[in-house]
């Protein structure tokens, strides 16, 4: 006694979203079937369980028959199987696409390799989301790297084309491209604290100020990469450092624009050339891709801890850097001043992103 | 050589990839008609090919283009080894024959392979030049127009029915050749595909030929079936309905009544709004004409309506008195019991003194729904079922052929069409001479059927008795019953001046409406309720009651029918959906054995699914059944039938008593206390279901003596019939002694099953109603919300011993869960009704029950409904307005200085409701409707503000906030989901079963889509076992439907239906096979906001009410 076959079939797609969201979130179909009774579904509409097994299964059905067209999202709006209004189709591409920050977090900057697959039963783990959840999203991941490692122009825009996604989850996608591509240490225990949206906010920062495609907004350009003759020239500023007068100059200029507007300005006074050589320093380094892939963990260790055990506020911070960054141009000697720009504005709203607790 | 047919291959894409080495495909394409096959060019190394051929021109036949479809094969070449197939497309270019249907195919094809199901789209371009063939003896007959729709098409209108077509093909299936032991699935499948396309093109260019002879250009209720017999071959039949139709032009627009949506059809007079066919056989008439013309009827039949009105709300109480009290020997099921019983031997008696008749002189008809004044008296539903033993063909011959082209039927195994011919004939004669029984000399609502278990096959026929006007149909249509001199009067009042055709039609005088057989004429809201037959001579024991609507003929306490409810009957609450379920135990046997059990079984299923119905219709308190469809299906060791119907409460009938329970063994206390238990659940559930149904007859009132309006015509049995029924009780009173009562006597367990289960009946939840009609009795304001869909169920009873009672409550739940599910899946629309509800049963295997329902959601709004509901309190108010305007007898004043009555104009559709329509104007109704029209829109942009701010908000939250939003989720979907299809690259497609599209207006029939599909997988598992499998079969069907009716040029399929959904499987060879075949009408529809945006005559304004987004 049972029931050998159960279909329904609309002509227009009949979909529940929350249906969707089960399915995304990879549960068995027992599973949404009990989420949603607590859920209180058959509280708005008198039925049985058995009815709302019978609905899981074929929504379960159609979405998993619906997902090879998710795949390649255009195909999605001329394909002739299935008729999705519109603004279905942009929900169901948007909900496929989108992730979990927390498994994000946890994959950034590691490389999207079968290597990386296999280990994701960890990241299940760790995260608490199910196995089948993380690895659609790390196909997603994959996916998307894949498509636009190699394409020119902006990073954002190639996503958002090719798989039409949001602006938001477009800009969310590009960190985890550009942080995938540049293998940027983000695992280590110091930099636990940060959030995915916090390494997003600096791969934007990143993205726009230190890529290829960042000067020249052409089609030439390169989103994914940094720029290397940049990276290169950043070595120049290690004068700021090693030219001891010119070190010392920058260190009154700056005391003279803080005085009095920072509570820790003793802390700072004192402090002043251990801070300066760490940014310099960082940026001497970014030569090697060994430091670049370090530039998050170097930036917590050199500046931001140091500055946490000083008890400096965030507005402190800004001011500081504000004028750390400013003074440089009354250097009489320093003559980089494009490249210390260019430099400092991307270091300045990292730390301060990501100086918190 | 009278056509060219041209072929263009433009591009491919999303193809599968057939290299795997390179990951891509080398495809080309071969386009065959006929014996002519052409290729294009490889274009290697891609999956989205753009070949962009030349015109391939094939040179054929008109007879051939009809009976062929065009073969597209998709393959990829390969160097060394066979090209592989990808898929094919077979194009119908059926619709491109006639002249006014599309011009070009040209669009994206999903690619099919029977293995495989879709493998990309293919862009090809169709067209055929056509030379006029003017040969008498032609073979073809192009250009004669097919529809599946019941009724007569919207835009068209009928200058003349001509009757009863049908035919039949047959040939070996070939999936029984013997080559199919050598041969693939998959070449096996699409000898199949072929042979039936080829087989239903025959059989369509047939039936058209015979529809020329009889005169006509148009065959409506087109039904085509599939027999698959097995080993005995194959039968494709199609039966119909001969009709010359004649197109309305679009210009006149406001006057194309049909096309309206039926919710205006409902709402408006029907006379001012229809073109009345009766005029239009009286020659061309221009729009003009129509309106001016559509006074007088009106005029004279508002009166008649409202007057009949004013005795409903003056009759004494309904109920009483003479009330039908039926009792289990209810009048139709009588009928039935008769049919059985006395088949055999009319068969007999048929057989031996027939002459060979031609088909012509069945007086049936396939439509379901009339033009007002075509259906004068319905007599009751008329079935006939035989059993027959396929018997193998005995002949070698065909056994060995392998071509696909149709053998010649003409020259060899000629007998075996007509021996299946003869069976049909034998069964059409049966119920012919049924509906002559009952008084009437047509058929209407006409359908046969099959149901085929090895060897033995059930044949059914069913339609509806019925009185109708001959002044609609070709002389000689009708049979010899009525009066041949009346007939033959026909041919003069045809010629005579269209003036006078138009007073013709509804006589005023009486001797010219007794010439025509009617002795007075009845009101379009119950005049098909009166019965046909001669009171005294009653065919059956049934109780007889005056009309209580217009108090002057006779009606039957419940009318069973199998058409659609004329859209001008007059109905008291909605309807429902009903179905009797019964399973009967047979034991397996063979051959003749088996077929005598059978049809031993027969009479008592058919009783028993009468005595179902007839107790859920009164335990619903209602009295009348539509679209009555029962369906038996046979299985190896069982009988399935399945009876389902609308029932409505016809103001026109009495009202039905309630069920009364009677016990054998009254001594026994604890019994007694058992059976009035039992007593009160179902008084409850009618006073229950009254409610929900909003089943309450119009008060009757009292004073209907000393109303202060007399109607002149009434006669004194009208009066009778007042003191007849002046001795009533409460009606909900449904305690013993009641005379009027159902009796139902549990004298033993089977009846005590037969109570629960008929309380177990679980109603729709709140805010879904259901009905397998075209649309549900008592809604009339759809809005634009469709949703189409097919639900297969495949139940396995694993249990070997079973009991009948066993089998039947698994049945029950299987149907009830199924509607259950389908409630719950579709909760998103509420309020919406489930319109055309098309349950088929089958027994695929032994221990298998397969249901299968195909159906659309509909959405309604609800709150015009309940405005209107109150305003139905007005009533009375309103009818004192309506009667003494009645009396002032200037109708012509009234039509323009009748804004008193306006405000209550888009109320129910009660007879009163006609009659304030039919005096109120159009436009003075408009006023009415525009306004709540701006109102509505206006909530609706208040709607998608709301929505459009939900889906700014960020997407995390935007679940709940979509929840909490008060508006129902679906009615915001609906809405947003018709706003920008614009931007999509696929056309979108509506699809319906029904015959229109709420709020739209159907501007052009392109063709009939009639497609047949196999699919079959050895991967059974693989794809989601065998719910996976259907799912993603049934989908592709619905692409491909889709995809065809885009490439003509429709956005819309409506008379959809899926004949055939035939399921198999072998889970151990991890195998399974289906077949299916749908069919239905491509249109184009126009949303009618849009067409009043153009430049539109003054009338459309009456459409406003429509609600379009």
């Amino acid at each position: 006694m049972s029931m050998e076959l159960d279909v329904f079939v609309g002509n227009t797609m009949l979909l529940d979203e929350e249906v969707y969201k089960l399915w995304l979130d990879g549960y068995t179909v027992g599973d949404a079937v009990r989420l949603r009774l607590e859920g209180g579904v058959l509280q708005e509409c008198e039925a049985s369980e058995e009815v709302l097994h019978s609905d899981t299964m074929d929504q379960f059905r159609t979405f998993q028959m619906c997902e090879r067209f998710l795949h390649c999202p255009s195909k999605l709006a001329n394909q002739l199987l299935f008729q999705i209004p519109p603004h279905r189709q942009a929900m169901l591409i948007e909900r496929y696409y989108m992730f979990d920050s927390g498994f994000a977090r946890e994959l950034l900057g590691k490389k999207l390799s079968k290597g990386t697959k296999k280990d994701l039963d960890d990241v299940s783990a760790k995260t608490g989301i199910t196995l089948k959840s993380c690895r659609r999203q790390f196909d997603n991941f994959k996916r998307v790297f894949k498509a636009v490692e190699e394409l020119k122009g902006p990073l954002v825009e190639n996503i958002q084309h090719h798989f039409l996604l949001s602006d938001r989850l477009a800009r969310d996608y590009a960190a985890v491209v550009f942080f995938a591509n540049s293998r940027f240490e983000t695992g280590k225990r110091k930099l636990q604290y940060l959030s995915f949206q916090d390494f997003a906010f600096c791969a934007r920062q990143l993205i726009s100020y230190w890529t290829v495609g960042s000067v020249d907004s052409m089609l030439e350009g390169m989103d994914v990469d940094l720029e290397k003759e940049f990276l290169h020239d950043l070595k120049d500023l290690k004068i700021l450092i090693t030219d001891k007068d010119m070190l010392d100059q920058h260190k009154s200029l700056v005391c003279a624009a803080l005085r009095g507007k920072i509570k820790v300005f003793n802390e700072m006074e004192g402090n002043f050339k251990n801070l300066s050589r760490a940014l310099v320093n960082i940026a001497v380094k970014l030569t090697h891709t060994k430091d670049v892939r370090d530039l998050f963990i170097d930036l917590v260790e050199k500046f931001i801890e140091p500055c946490r055990s000083d008890r400096w506020a965030v507005g402190d911070i800004r001011l500081f850097l504000t004028h750390y960054t400013s003074t440089a141009h009354k250097l009489d000697t320093f003559r980089h001043l494009v490249i210390w720009d260019r430099y400092m504005g991307v270091v300045k709203s990292c730390i301060l992103k990501m100086y918190h607790d | 050589m009278p056509g060219k047919l041209k072929a263009k291959i433009v591009a491919g894409r999303h193809l599968p990839v057939m290299d795997r080495a390179s990951d891509l495909t080398d495809a080309f394409v071969e386009v065959k008609f006929g014996n002519t096959t052409f290729k294009t060019d490889v274009y290697p190394k891609s999956l989205n090919p753009q070949w962009n051929s030349e015109w391939f021109k094939f040179e054929v036949d008109d007879e051939d283009l009809q009976d062929e479809p065009l073969q597209i094969t998709v393959l990829d070449h390969d160097t060394y080894s066979a090209n592989d197939a990808i898929g094919k497309v077979y194009i119908d270019i059926d619709p491109l024959l006639s002249s006014e249907a599309a011009t070009v195919i040209s669009g994206w094809f999903p690619i099919y392979d029977t293995i495989h199901g879709i493998r990309g789209e293919i862009n090809v371009l169709v067209k055929v030049d056509l030379f006029n063939d003017l040969n008498r003896f032609r073979q073809s007959s192009c250009g004669v127009k097919f529809f599946c729709t019941t009724s007569i098409p919207r835009c068209y209108r009928a200058a003349m029915v001509h009757g009863f077509v049908e035919e039949l093909v047959v040939n070996e299936d070939p999936e029984y050749q013997w080559i199919d032991r050598i041969r693939t699935p998959r070449a096996s499948n699409e000898a199949r595909q072929r042979l039936i396309s080829l087989m239903s093109g025959e059989l369509q260019r047939k039936i058209g030929l015979k529809v020329l002879e009889m005169g006509g250009n148009a065959v409506v209720g087109y039904l085509q079936c599939f027999d698959l017999e097995g080993e005995s071959g194959l039968v494709v039949r199609a039966i119909g309905t001969a009709c010359t139709l004649e197109k309305l032009s679009n210009s006149s627009a406001a006057a194309p009544p049909a096309c309206n949506s039926p919710s205006k059809d409902i709402k408006e007079p029907p006379f001012s709004e229809d073109p009345n066919p009766n005029t239009h056989s009286s020659g061309p008439s221009t729009p003009l004409k129509t309106q001016t013309y559509s006074f007088s009827p009106s005029k004279s039949y508002s009166r008649q309506s409202s007057s009949s009105d004013t005795d409903l709300s003056l009759t004494p109480k309904t109920g009483m008195g003479s009330g039908g009290s039926a009792g289990k020997e209810g009048g139709p099921l009588k009928t039935l019991l008769r049919q059985q019983t006395q088949s055999a031997l009319e068969q007999r008696g048929a057989s031996s003194s027939r002459i060979f008749v031609r088909t012509r002189e069945f007086p049936f008809f396939t439509l379901t729904s009339f033009p007002p004044g075509f259906l004068i008296h319905v007599g009751g539903v008329v079935s006939a079922r035989s059993v027959k033993l396929l018997d193998r063909i005995h002949n070698p011959a065909l056994g060995n052929t392998r071509s696909y082209k149709l053998l010649d039927w003409n020259s060899f195994a000629a007998d075996e069409p007509e021996t299946r011919d003869a069976w049909w004939e034998e069964i059409r004669q049966e119920i012919k001479s049924h509906a002559r029984a009952l008084g009437c000399h047509a058929v209407v609502g006409y359908s046969e059927s099959t149901s085929i278990c090895e060897e033995v096959c059930i044949l059914s026929a069913s339609g509806t008795a019925a009185v109708l006007h001959p002044k609609f149909m070709q002389e000689g249509c009708l049979d010899g019953y009525s009066d041949p001199s009346r007939l033959s009067r026909q041919p003069a009042t045809f010629s005579a001046g269209s003036e006078k055709g138009e007073f013709d039609i509804f006589p005023q005088s009486k001797d010219s409406s007794a010439a025509l057989g009617l002795e007075e004429p009845s009101p379009p809201s119950c005049g098909f309720c009166h019965i046909p037959y001669d009171e005294l001579n009653i065919p059956f024991p049934a109780h007889l009651t005056y009309c209580y609507h217009c108090r002057r003929q006779k009606v039957p306490d419940v009318l069973f029918t199998t058409i659609d409810m004329p859209a001008e009957a007059a109905v008291t609450g909605k309807g429902c959906l009903i179905q009797a379920r019964l399973c009967r135990l047979k034991k397996k046997a063979q051959g003749e054995v088996n077929a005598t059990a059978i049809s031993n079984l027969l009479p008592f299923m058919e009783y028993e699914l009468h005595t179902q119905l007839m107790n859920k219709l009164k335990l619903r308190g209602m009295n009348a059944l539509f679209g009555l469809r029962i369906q038996i299906s046979v299985g190896e060791n069982m009988l399935v039938g399945l009876a389902s119907a609308t029932a409505v409460y016809l103001t026109a009938l009495p009202t039905p008593g309630g069920i009364q329970i009677a016990g054998k063994t009254p001594s026994d206390i604890t019994y007694e206390q058992h059976i009035s238990n039992m007593q009160k659940k179902i008084n409850d559930t009618i006073a229950k279901n009254k409610e929900l149904y909003e089943v309450n007859p119009p008060e009757v009132i009292e004073e209907v003596i000393g109303s202060p309006i007399p109607e002149p015509r009434q006669r004194s049995r009208l009066f009778r019939s007042h003191s007849e029924s002046s001795d009533e009780v409460s009606e909900l009173d449904l305690s013993h002694g009641k005379k009027d009562a159902f009796v139902l006597e549990i004298d033993d367990t089977d009846a005590v099953e037969d109570i629960h289960s008929l309380l177990t009946d679980t109603p729709a939840p709140a805010g879904f109603y259901s009905c397998n009609t075209e649309i549900m009795p008592g809604i009339y304001n759809w809005t634009s919300g469709l949703q189409m869909f097919t639900s297969v169920r495949v139940f396995r009873l694993s249990n070997a011993n079973l009991t009948n009672q066993g089998l039947n409550k698994i049945f029950n739940d299987l149907c009830e869960n199924l509607l259950k599910s389908l409630y719950f899946k579709l909760r998103s629309m509420i309020p919406c009704c489930l319109c055309h509800l098309n349950f088929t049963v089958a027994v695929p295997e032994d221990e298998l029950i397969q249901v299968a329902v195909t159906a659309v959601a509909m959405t309604f709004d609800k709150d015009q409904a309940q405005e209107n509901w109150k305003l139905g309190a007005d009533k009375t108010h309103m009818k004192a307005i309506v009667e003494n305007e009645e009396q002032l007898q200037f109708p012509l004043e009234l039509c323009t200085e009748s804004p008193s009555t306006n405000p209550f104009s888009p109320c129910r559709g009660t007879g009163l409701q006609e009659s304030a329509n039919a005096h109120a104007t159009p436009r003075a109704a408009s006023v009415d409707y525009s306004s709540f029209a701006d109102r509505w829109s206006s909530w609706i942009e208040l709607i998608r503000l709301k929505a459009q701010t939900i889906r700014r908000g960020s997407i995390k939250t935007t679940s709940s906030l979509e929840k909490a939003s008060p508006l129902p989720e679906g009615r915001s979907r609906s809405l947003r989901s018709t706003r920008s299809y614009a931007g999509s690259t696929v056309a979108v497609v509506k699809m319906t079963p029904l015959s229109f599209i709420p709020g739209t207006r159907i501007i052009k029939y392109l063709g009939i889509i009639n497609m047949f599909f196999i699919r079959e997988t050895t991967s059974l598992r693989e794809e989601g076992g065998v719910s996976g499998f259907l799912h993603a079969f049934i989908a592709e069907v619905f692409a491909m439907v889709r995809a065809h009716v885009a490439a003509l040029g429709g956005n819309a399929v409506v008379s959809y239906s899926m004949k055939e959904c035939v399921f198999m499987e072998n889970p151990n060879k991890n195998q399974a096979q289906c077949l299916i075949n749908v069919s239905g009408d491509a249109v184009i529809f126009m949303r009618e906001s849009e067409l009043e945006a153009t430049p539109a005559p003054p009338q459309t304004s009456c459409s406003g009410g429509e609600v379009t987004t």
